[in-house]
């Protein structure tokens, strides 16, 4: 295999694997920086990747080829709905921001699988969909030399899309009245009040578009990767894409980067196979890589990256 | 009244049973400078409170250039020009100066905030008001005097005309207090009315034209300042009279009692403490002034045994006790009134009798074979509460719903019974009323008059010129100077607080 070959698959496969987390790490830095902890990613990006799976296996006749796109908004909506348990629970009823996303995690994949066991006769999983997100050759970008090849054919358009979500993220966040008004109630939400901006709006802001983008990134995975929906389809990805966001700073941008980072981390196993040196090396550590690669960056990052002040804290009038 | 910019009518308010302002009445003319003077807990808080929005009168009227004013929250009492400046800032540290006075009020442009108009806006105002600000820094690289100067500039840039200071002075410098008086008459002379909310009674002479006073809830009466004198608007606001002096008897100080040798400590990887030398001889406060963060806090956990010394000595009665255990120190003699009392003086959520015994909970006769003796720590209790003069219902009475200045009290009592041969004592009477300011300062006294040492660490220079035999300053970890308390006025130590070399500040002095 060529080098131009290799760099090829290692980039689109990074892509590929990258394109949920990346949505997903957004989701988290959206609601960190309005200051509402959310660990429940891992079950929003269930909800996501069931949902956009059952909207494609019932609809994919009707829409064709489009199918998975607009799969991906259903599982956005889902995850927004469904991360509005969080915000009720953390925002209005005050919860531990920790506990309430733990009970999204535990949740989600009892009631997806539930429900395609309903769906699907009495199955744990469902069928596989026939309208996937297959690979895409950006015309006349692809022509460029060397670059073109491995950049941009036969590559994940949605991870590119993903990347630019991630730039009208930081945009938003820290070129907007509404961005910052957001980031405000998440460093203090006491200052914030006394000028008037309505803390529990832009938090209840922060937790849905969340949940939007955590719907979406479980979306993407079910529609790119596992191209069906089982209890092992969202496997830790929540997680790492939490991580990302931690590495990332709770920068949009760098949580883009990160999430690129996890890709190739998850990618490894894939990979591995095509790259000489690595091809004898036992597939068990690339499988283990990116679990491990997530607990590591945890342990050097967390409580060194600063994170928005009041993440976390309930804000309670007058206290 | 058609100049009555602000006038609160007949203003009651209850929470649950308790009547925090009991049918208040006061008024406000353009451009006048209103003190509003009152113990902690005499309810100005919460009239304020009302005044601005956050709080909703139970009953009475609130009237704002002769309409009546039904403000259901802040933004409210903003549109109808009140500004508040908070006692502790309403600020958001990792955002820049700018960012925090437009947040909630942001000039757009094509969808974006339109920074460069805001920058332009605010600088046209703080070239009117002389407000000298950094736009760009952020928040938390600012002085603390930037930082109220930010709370102004967001109650301008919102066009306020009327601006509530909430003890505006508590953390301000010298230096940085006359600038504020400075800018509070700028902002009367073009028309703004001010009330200034305060316990300090040297303020309200410089400041105020009209002066206010509240004792528990009630209005006590309302006069001209030029006309009264200090110690009469004291009395009105304790209800009894006041004690100003002290009872300093002379002692022997000849004996070294604490000596730090060549100190120097690290936190959060910088050198806080560089080379220090100390020392406290028998029978003498000494007290140490400076700019809150300038080592003050890690001069007390080194010696306290809560952070580690890099290098030095540090010697109690001729003994070494760096690297002990705190337990150890605090057993070889050390005392210590922490800067913090709810987070480390006292743990909130026991009781007073337990609070009491944190010292000496595990040593006979309070601790049995491990069991713990309820019935002597309570015992103790009583006998304590009585002696320290600690306000509370029983000793079983958790500390948490102490008064500030019964907490800090239930800590003198804590610390003193002791009996320290040094004891130390930071910021002792801050946030506190000046019935108990008067009677910690007793207590502190006593300490030095039975010849103990005290090393007394105080932002408040009134508090260290008072009580200090010796005042040294520090400054960025180092002492840079040492002045006769006698022959030294706060605007002198003011200046070498600020970091002004001594050799000359010392030339102009002697």
């Amino acid at each position: 295999m060529s080098l131009s070959t290799i760099l090829m698959t290692v980039f689109s496969t990074t892509l590929i694997y990258a394109a949920p987390l990346i949505f997903t790490a957004l989701g988290g830095t959206f609601s960190e920086r309005s200051g509402v902890v959310n660990v429940g990613l891992e079950g929003m990006m269930i909800v996501g990747a069931f949902s956009s799976t059952v909207f494609n296996l019932s609809f994919g006749n009707v829409f064709g080829a489009g199918t998975p796109w607009i799969s991906l908004l259903i599982g956005g909506f889902f995850g927004l709905l469904f991360s509005l348990l969080h915000a009720v629970a953390t925002v209005t009823y005050r919860a531990d921001h920790i506990i309430s996303g733990t009970v999204l995690n535990l949740m989600a994949p009892a009631l997806c699988v539930f429900l395609t066991r309903i769906f699907y006769n009495g199955k744990g999983q469902t069928p596989v969909i026939d309208q996937s997100m297959g690979n895409f050759t950006f015309p006349g970008l692809a022509n460029i030399p060397f670059i073109g090849k491995i950049l941009f054919t036969r590559t994940s358009l949605i991870a590119y899309l993903a990347i630019f979500v991630g730039g009208a993220s930081w945009f938003f966040l820290y070129r907007t009245n509404i961005g910052l008004r957001l980031r405000s109630v998440g460093e203090n939400p006491a200052a914030a009040d006394t000028l008037g901006i309505n803390v529990a709006k832009y938090r209840y802001i922060g937790v849905l578009i969340s949940g939007a983008l955590g719907g979406v990134g479980g979306a993407v995975m079910a529609q790119s990767i596992t191209l069906n929906f089982s209890a092992s389809t969202i496997s830790g990805q929540g997680f790492m894409s939490l991580a990302a966001m931690i590495f990332g700073k709770w920068n949009p941008m760098g949580a883009t980067g990160a999430a690129i980072f996890f890709g190739l981390a998850q990618s490894l196993p894939i990979i591995g196979g095509y790259i000489p040196i690595l091809s004898h090396v036992d597939s068990v550590w690339f499988q283990i890589a990116p679990y491990a690669i997530t607990i590591i960056v945890l342990v050097i990052f967390l409580g060194k990256a600063v994170a928005p002040a009041a993440d976390g804290r309930n804000y309670i009038k007058g206290k | 009244m058609e100049n009555d910019i602000v006038q609160m009518k007949n203003i009651t308010k209850i929470f649950g049973s308790y009547k925090a302002n009991d049918n208040i009445s006061l008024k406000l003319k353009k451009g006048e400078i209103l003190a509003l003077l009152g113990e902690n807990g005499a309810g100005k808080s919460t009239l304020m409170g009302m005044l601005s929005g956050l709080l909703k009168p139970t009953s009475g009227e609130i009237i704002i250039n002769g309409k009546p004013a039904k403000m259901e929250n802040p933004r409210e009492a903003k549109a109808l020009g009140i500004g508040m400046v908070h006692q502790h800032f309403m600020l958001i540290p990792a955002f820049s100066v700018l960012e925090n006075i437009i947040l909630g009020d942001e000039p757009l442009k094509a969808g974006r905030i339109d920074y460069k108009k805001a920058a332009k806006d605010i600088e046209f105002l703080a070239g009117k008001y002389h407000l000298e600000i950094d736009l760009n820094a952020k928040v938390s690289d600012i002085t603390v005097g930037m930082q109220q100067r930010v709370e102004i500039m967001k109650a301008l840039y919102r066009k306020a005309n009327v601006f509530i200071f909430d003890e505006p002075t508590a953390a301000l410098t010298p230096q940085e207090i006359s600038q504020l008086m400075k800018i509070t008459h700028a902002l009367s002379e073009e028309g703004k009315s001010i009330i200034f909310i305060t316990h300090k009674l040297k303020e309200i002479k410089e400041v105020a034209d009209r002066c206010v006073v509240i004792r528990m809830g009630k209005v006590i009466d309302s006069v001209r300042v030029a006309e009264t004198k200090e110690a009469a608007l004291a009395e009105m606001m304790v209800g009894h009279k006041v004690n100003f002096a002290i009872d300093k008897k002379e002692v022997n100080q000849e004996k070294d009692i604490f000596k730090i040798e060549k100190l120097s400590v690290e936190a959060h990887g910088q050198l806080k403490i560089k080379n220090l030398d100390l020392t406290v001889h028998s029978g003498e406060i000494v007290g140490v002034a400076g700019v809150d963060g300038n080592g003050q806090s890690e001069l007390i956990e080194a010696v306290t045994g809560l952070r580690k010394c890099k290098t030095g000595t540090i010697m109690l009665n001729g003994k070494k006790i760096q690297h002990q255990s705190a337990r150890k120190i605090a057993e070889a003699g050390i005392s210590c009134i922490p800067e913090d009392r709810q987070n480390v003086g006292l743990i909130l959520p026991l009781t007073i009798s337990e609070n009491l015994v944190l010292k000496s909970y595990y040593k006979k006769p309070i601790s049995n074979k491990g069991f713990l003796n309820y019935k002597k720590i309570n015992e103790d209790g009583r006998r304590m509460i009585k002696q320290f003069d600690i306000r509370s219902q029983s000793e079983k009475e958790l500390v948490g719903d102490l008064s500030g200045g019964n907490q800090q009290k239930v800590v003198v009592a804590r610390e003193i019974s002791a009996q320290p041969d040094l004891l130390i004592a930071a910021n002792p009477t801050r946030g506190v009323d000046i019935g108990a300011i008067e009677y910690i300062h007793e207590k502190i006294m006593e300490q030095r008059n039975a010849g103990h040492g005290v090393l007394l660490v105080s932002f408040e220079l009134e508090e260290i010129l008072k009580l200090s035999d010796r005042v040294v300053v520090m400054h960025e970890g180092q002492i840079v100077g040492e002045i006769d308390p006698r022959d030294t006025s706060s605007e002198e130590l003011g200046m070498l607080m600020a970091g002004k070399q001594q050799a000359e500040e010392m030339g102009e002095i002697s």
